[in-house]
């Protein structure tokens, strides 16, 4: 057994077992954490198979800013635990019959799964050999030369749904005092300050 | 020798001991990073700072992180318990792991991966998560206020950040710092590196740096007027020093960034005299001066104003300047002086 066997095994049994407790712990904040523990665990994954971009595109996107917001918005809720879990034996029933109807789901699809005469071949010949282009450049080649067209659509679906949000979010309020940074910045000391030379026993 | 070093368990025991060096040079680097901190705070407000324990006060770091280990761990109660002691660990273990892939010379390297500067990226951006958690599991109003606060300004940050370094990696055409130093080599010294093509970037990225470290004049997560010490109020010892030697770990990481991506790193600046670690270590020592000053000189922002400069100013800034590199590097704008992948990167 090799370093590289050792490093996915440990890998692999972190990434399942923390995607286990993401569910299975009782506090949501945990349950994150957790989460977070499972995206840095495959991003070792990814380094082992050779894709070191996109195991650092992984951390960076989903831990350092998507798992940040979800962290935000779980922290913020207000839970009764108590209560949820009474609700929780309510829905189990309907829950374990979407989970049975998935599982036989999945294996009628992968039972039934027959690989295409050439399609390995197709896959290869789409991507640049790895051992020649470091794989930054063959993503960038793929992304940027080959599949343009459909990245520049993907990305304006993206500002489209951004726009949307914002349209949704953007309320003007007129009933509150704003400021005025430029106005601030654009302040006179010379007219905001008055000295004054007082004498005693006068006053102003 | 060299045969135990080719086999799996040399090569283990040589990375293990690459690896002491590195953090031994970052641990001891910081006991004196602090000292220094404070004697240049202390010369600037006209005082002399920490002169008792030692000669000139320089084991004054030492006895103070002896004092915090000896203290009382204090936890609060409602914490959670787990959490509360992961989110230091978590702060100081980032800012170290950072340091494997930073050059101090040609080749002197833990791991000399080609998306390096991405993994830098990576776990700086990991570290709020100590802030998250530790404001989280305190379970106080304080430092979850606290830490609220300091995970918008760190995340707000770090997007300029990645913006500035995109510049820069136009530039090369590579991620790797060796590419990056490499091409800014050349026969006229200081004026061949990355500050000069790239000037408006390097104010961008200190100010940006001192942001994304909370630093002062944007140490607002521990704005004592107001937030006693953010998210560290329940903290007390060992913990604590976890956090403070993670803060600064990751300040002198940003110095090192700094030397690296703009200021050439271990060449020299005159032409003819030899490059080495030294340069690379002084220009770090100086970046940190400066670090240092701002503490000293600057007042502290107000919150909407950080982020107001955040997104409204540096975020359009670094934006529009990596178009703009962009096109002045695709057509070789004054030959080679932002597309150096032509010659070497």
């Amino acid at each position: 057994m090799t370093v590289a066997d050792l490093a996915f095994y440990a890998f692999a049994i972190v990434t399942v077992a923390a995607a286990l407790m993401v569910t299975l712990s009782r506090n949501p904040v945990h349950s994150v954490l957790w989460l977070i523990l499972t995206f840095l665990s495959s991003a070792g994954l990814f380094v082992l198979l050779g894709a070191e971009f996109v195991a650092m595109l992984l951390i960076i996107v989903y831990v350092g800013a998507v798992a940040v917001l979800f962290l935000f918005v779980v922290m913020m809720l207000d839970i009764d635990f108590a209560e949820l879990k009474g609700e929780m034996a309510k829905y189990m029933p309907l829950g374990l019959l979407v989970g049975v109807v998935i599982i036989m789901q999945l294996a009628l699809g992968v039972g039934a799964w027959v690989q295409a005469d050439g399609a390995m071949g197709l896959r290869g010949a789409v991507a640049p050999d790895p051992l020649q282009v470091e794989n930054t450049r063959a993503l960038g080649l793929l992304i940027y030369d080959k599949y343009l067209m459909l990245f520049q659509l993907s990305g304006l679906i993206l500002l489209v749904a951004m726009i949307g949000a914002i349209v949704l979010t953007l309320r003007h309020r007129r009933d509150i005092k704003r400021q005025n940074v430029l106005h601030q910045m654009w302040r006179d000391p010379k007219k905001a300050m008055e000295l004054v030379d007082v004498k005693p026993g006068q006053g102003l | 020798m060299t045969e135990f070093f080719q086999t799996g368990l040399g090569m283990a025991v040589l990375m293990a001991i690459q690896s002491l060096l590195i953090v031994g040079f970052v641990m001891i680097s910081l006991l004196f990073l602090v000292y220094g901190d404070r004697k240049i705070w202390a010369a600037v407000q006209m005082r002399r700072g920490p002169n008792v324990v030692g000669p000139w006060g320089l084991l004054q770091s030492v006895a103070d992180a002896l004092k915090y280990v000896v203290k009382e761990i204090i936890v609060p109660a409602g914490a959670d318990r787990a959490v509360f002691f992961l989110a230091p660990m978590v702060s100081f273990v980032l800012a170290i792991l950072a340091w494997a892939v930073i050059p101090f010379n040609d080749g002197w390297v833990l791991a000399n991966i080609n998306v390096a500067i991405l993994f830098v990226f990576a776990m700086s951006s990991l570290e709020v998560y100590g802030v998250i958690m530790g404001g989280w599991a305190s379970n106080s109003k304080y430092p979850f206020l606290g830490s609220l606060r300091s995970a918008a300004q760190m995340i707000s940050y770090e997007v300029s950040l990645g913006l500035i370094i995109i510049g820069i990696i136009l530039s090369t055409g590579s991620m790797s710092f060796s590419a990056i130093v490499e091409a800014q080599r050349g026969n006229y010294g200081l004026l061949n590196w990355y500050w000069l093509p790239h000037l408006p970037m390097v104010v961008l990225f200190f100010v940006s740096a001192l942001a994304e470290t909370n630093r002062p004049p944007f140490d607002l997560p521990e704005a004592e007027s107001e937030l006693v010490a953010g998210f560290m109020v329940e903290y007390s010892s060992t913990p604590y020093l976890l956090f403070m030697a993670g803060e600064y770990i990751a300040v002198f990481l940003m110095c090192a960034l700094m030397s690296l991506l703009f200021f050439g790193g271990w060449l020299s600046p005159i032409p003819g005299l030899p490059d080495g670690v030294l340069w690379m270590v002084g220009k770090m020592a100086l970046f940190f001066f400066l670090f240092a000053m701002v503490k000293a000189i600057v007042p502290r922002y107000r919150y909407d104003q950080l982020m107001r400069i955040g997104w409204k100013v540096f975020l359009p800034m670094s934006l529009g300047w990596v178009v703009l590199v962009a096109f002045l590097a695709k057509f070789g704008v004054l030959g080679t002086f932002w597309a150096r992948w032509a010659i070497g990167g």
